[in-house]
């Protein structure tokens, strides 16, 4: 054993490889995506590792190599889970041979996600056990006693850290390298009456799978993760409370607790199959709960259900009550307020610390496109080339989603992944006049563009497919994907090649160019456009974080007249307005020309691209 | 510091200003000198240009990662905005060094609330008894990088003491952490302030 500082996703990494974990897939997506990097970076060589085109493949590629007996992990966030649910949905019902861990970070808050979906909530639904980490270290002794259940009980088990799990930093305990657990996988037994999903296989594995719930409820009320803190002091002569709660707000819970007096606290680290034996040794004797958590009242729900079943007259507060939040993150601030209103404190215990708030008018700093980031070039050409048309831009997640930004203001809509190319379809349907544009990344493409595009020509719609290609993953951190030639193990394999993908699916008019070339963008914008049926531009250039420039561009003072047009229609942070003109930052610009190619005085030069 | 005392830092400014590193550089020179350390810290969307913070717990009793308003000894801002934004956490008679160089978001020039330094820099300036203003332009000059403002930010802190680190504590952190090649002016940017 020796001690590290270690991101809590880096810990679940380590953790699963000391658990012998041997295949691990998944897709990035924040707040879960260091996890399959980190597996990369510490792995040893038998150890297979790979970013699947989307979490589905994950899913099925991780169940694959457990039927043949090996530990496995998919990694993914919280709504990549609903894309790999079809493949969960039945895998529960079938099982595993080698452990399998699912895990799937939640985002509440959501600070990078669409949804605030808790996988909880997703566990109660698929029947699948999940633990639930408190803490970096946490999360690292679970992933092994996850592995450890999956594999005994031959089911999938989730882990869901939250993303101040995931993202939080700790010092902690890790075990050496020559201690990881090594395992023989027996290979894949042919076996049609255990692999191969039946209606008749199904209702006999459910009812196994329901007893084996109520089984591991009684086993998992005496686990570590579950656990009491008996209260101190007298809380109050009236009334006896407690508090249940999980996760990140356990922190919070416990760093608001006087040492001296405080009421008794539940924290529960296996939310599903619920600890039932552990609740209601917690609720014995109280006359009230505050359930403390984040995402769904899932442990309210719970506490609910075991006071009806074992006529407990507890209250349980929470969520459903108003006393917690129904959405977004606790806060320690937040937790403290509702647990000094909850226990009856005086108000003016609750407010001494708080100070007023400034009062001078900062600016809003949303995330914004990078400085010379092509996709702006890519939405400006196409604003450009369609100004006064009927137009509807359908965007997607990724980067580009920032292009709805303004001056931009290019992304109309935006669902899920892979969903702008589907969703102009239905608008294309109620409104044929509507010239339909849909914007899709080269990432996205791959995980989930590919079938929407053969829907549109199969289903003879008009549309123009945007293909914003810079070659990489960028959002969340730049992950190779099938388009880059490389995998997660190193190898360098043929890319798999946008245009010929289109061209195989039947589309004639698929036109590739680089969006930095302004004029020929917008020229390649209209023409395309005009064209009936479905078709495509590649609009083909290296994220800037890849492409470092050669040379950066500079604003002729004597030529600028201050017009401000390159900061009014293109929105670059490297443009800035300064005492009448607009100075380039050079800390920030890339030399990428567009805004060269906009100022109607010629009055900046010099950027160049490597 | 000794491994009784605590120290709560916030370290914030503008996606892609270096935050994190300067996060792992106070971590990595705590735990050398044996002092436990979390921290938090906002990884993702927003760091394209967006308003970005962490959360750094040296020594701390408590298990939260996150700290609550009004306890934070120090703020270490890159931006000044950044540092009003953050100024909630700031603990009475505590301590703000910040970058005095504004970055002016694209939103204040296309139709959002404009960037008032004055009112910001004002605002500081009455509101925090224990301010330390860094020129970050002339540091850039003088230095020639604007890649280190991270460090001239961490040597500043350490030489008002309200770090709890050393100077030599964060030369050793930024040999560990850092390659041979930016040693050399990193330690002139710890020097700096």
């Amino acid at each position: 054993m020796h001690t590290e500082f270690l991101m809590g996703n880096e810990a679940i990494a380590l953790g699963a490889l000391a658990a012998g974990v041997q295949v691990v897939a998944g897709y990035p997506g924040t707040p879960s995506t260091e996890v399959l990097e980190m597996v990369a970076k510490h792995k040893t060589d038998d150890v297979y590792v790979e970013w699947s085109i989307n979490e589905k493949a994950a899913m099925e590629v991780a169940a694959g190599a457990a039927y043949a007996g090996a530990r496995t992990m998919v990694t993914c966030k919280q709504v990549g889970l609903n894309v790999a649910s079809d493949p969960l949905m039945s895998l529960e019902y079938i099982g595993v041979k080698g452990g399998m861990v699912i895990v799937v970070a939640d985002d509440p808050g959501p600070i990078s996600s669409q949804t605030e979906q808790d996988t909880r909530t997703f566990a109660q639904f698929s029947k699948v056990p999940v633990f639930d980490p408190s803490s970096p270290s946490e999360a690292y002794d679970m992933v092994r006693d996850a592995f450890e259940l999956s594999e005994r009980e031959g089911t999938p088990v989730f882990l869901r850290p939250t993303t101040r799990v995931d993202h939080g930093y700790e010092s902690m305990q890790i075990v050496e390298e020559d201690e990881w657990l090594r395992h023989k996988p027996e290979g894949f037994i042919r076996d049609s009456s255990r692999w191969v999903i039946f209606p008749r296989l199904s209702v006999a594995n459910h009812a196994k799978i329901e007893r084996r719930n109520e089984r591991l409820s009684e086993e998992l009320s005496g686990s570590r993760y579950n656990f009491i803190l008996h209260e101190v002091g007298k809380t109050d002569g009236a009334r006896h409370v407690g508090i249940a709660t999980q996760g990140i707000s356990f922190t919070y819970v416990h760093d608001s607790l006087d040492v001296r007096s405080h009421p008794r606290v539940l924290r529960i680290g296996t939310p599903f199959p619920f600890p039932e034996r552990c609740a209601v040794e917690f609720l014995q004797g109280l006359d009230e709960v505050l359930c403390v958590e984040e995402l769904d009242p899932v442990i309210e729900r719970a506490l609910i259900a075991v006071c009806g079943r074992h006529g407990l007259n507890v209250r349980i507060r929470g969520k459903l009550t108003g006393d917690i939040a129904p959405s977004g993150e606790n806060s320690p601030d937040s937790v403290r307020a509702a647990i000094t209103r909850f226990i009856g404190a005086r108000e003016s215990d609750a407010h001494t610390e708080s100070q007023e708030e400034p009062s001078v008018q900062l600016p809003l700093r949303p995330p914004v496109l990078c400085a010379g980031c092509p996709h702006r070039a890519s939405f400006y050409a196409v604003k450009r080339a369609m100004k006064g048309e009927k137009t509807i831009y359908c965007g997607d997640i990724g980067c580009y989603t920032l292009g709805n930004a303004k001056p931009l203001d290019m992304v109309d809509t935006c669902l899920c992944m892979g969903a702008g190319i589907t969703i102009a379809q239905g608008v294309f349907h109620v409104e044929p006049d509507t010239t339909c544009f849909a914007f899709v990344g080269d990432s996205t493409f791959f995980a989930s563009g590919i079938t929407g595009v053969v829907n549109a020509y199969y289903n003879q719609v008009n549309l123009t497919l945007v293909v914003l290609d810079n070659s990489t993953t960028a959002m969340t951190g730049h992950q190779p994907h099938p388009g880059t030639g490389r995998t997660m193990m190193g190898e360098v394999v043929q890319a798999v090649n946008i245009e010929a993908v289109l061209r195989g699916i039947g589309l004639t008019t698929v036109e590739t160019v680089n969006p930095l070339e302004h004029e020929l963008a917008v020229q390649t914008v209209r023409r395309v456009a005009a064209e009936p049926g479905v078709k495509a531009i590649i609009f083909k250039s290296p994220c800037i974080v890849l492409a470092r420039p050669k040379a950066k561009s500079l604003v002729d003072e004597n030529k600028c007249v201050g017009c401000t047009r390159c900061v009014r229609e293109l929105g670059c942070p490297a443009l800035v307005p300064t005492d009448g003109k607009v100075r380039i930052d050079q800390s920030l610009c890339t030399g990428c020309t567009l805004c060269e190619q906009v100022c109607p005085f010629g009055a900046i030069s010099g950027g160049e691209r490597l | 510091m000794s491994a009784n005392e605590n120290t709560n830092v916030i370290l914030c400014g503008v996606g892609g200003q270096g935050t994190i590193l300067a996060s792992k550089l106070i971590a990595a020179a705590a735990m050398s000198n044996g002092i436990p350390v979390k921290t938090a810290e906002t990884i993702g969307m927003a760091q394209r240009g967006g308003s970005v913070f962490s959360h750094v717990r040296l020594g701390q009793p408590e298990v939260s990662p996150l700290m609550g308003r009004a306890t934070a000894d120090l703020i270490i801002a890159f931006e000044p905005a950044e540092a009003v934004r953050q100024l909630a956490y700031l603990r009475p008679g505590g301590c703000v060094v910040t970058s005095t160089r504004p970055v002016v978001p694209v939103s204040a020039m296309t139709g959002g609330p404009t960037y008032d330094l004055e009112g910001i820099l004002g605002l500081l300036r009455t509101r925090v008894d224990n301010l330390v203003e860094v020129d970050a332009a002339g540091s850039e000059e003088d230095l020639g990088s604007a890649k280190c403002l991270n460090v001239v930010l961490l040597g500043a802190a350490a030489r008002v003491g309200k770090l709890g680190l050393s100077i030599e504590d964060l030369r050793e952190a930024i040999h560990q952490r850092l390659p041979q090649k930016l040693w050399e002016l990193n330690e002139r940017a710890l020097g700096y302030a």
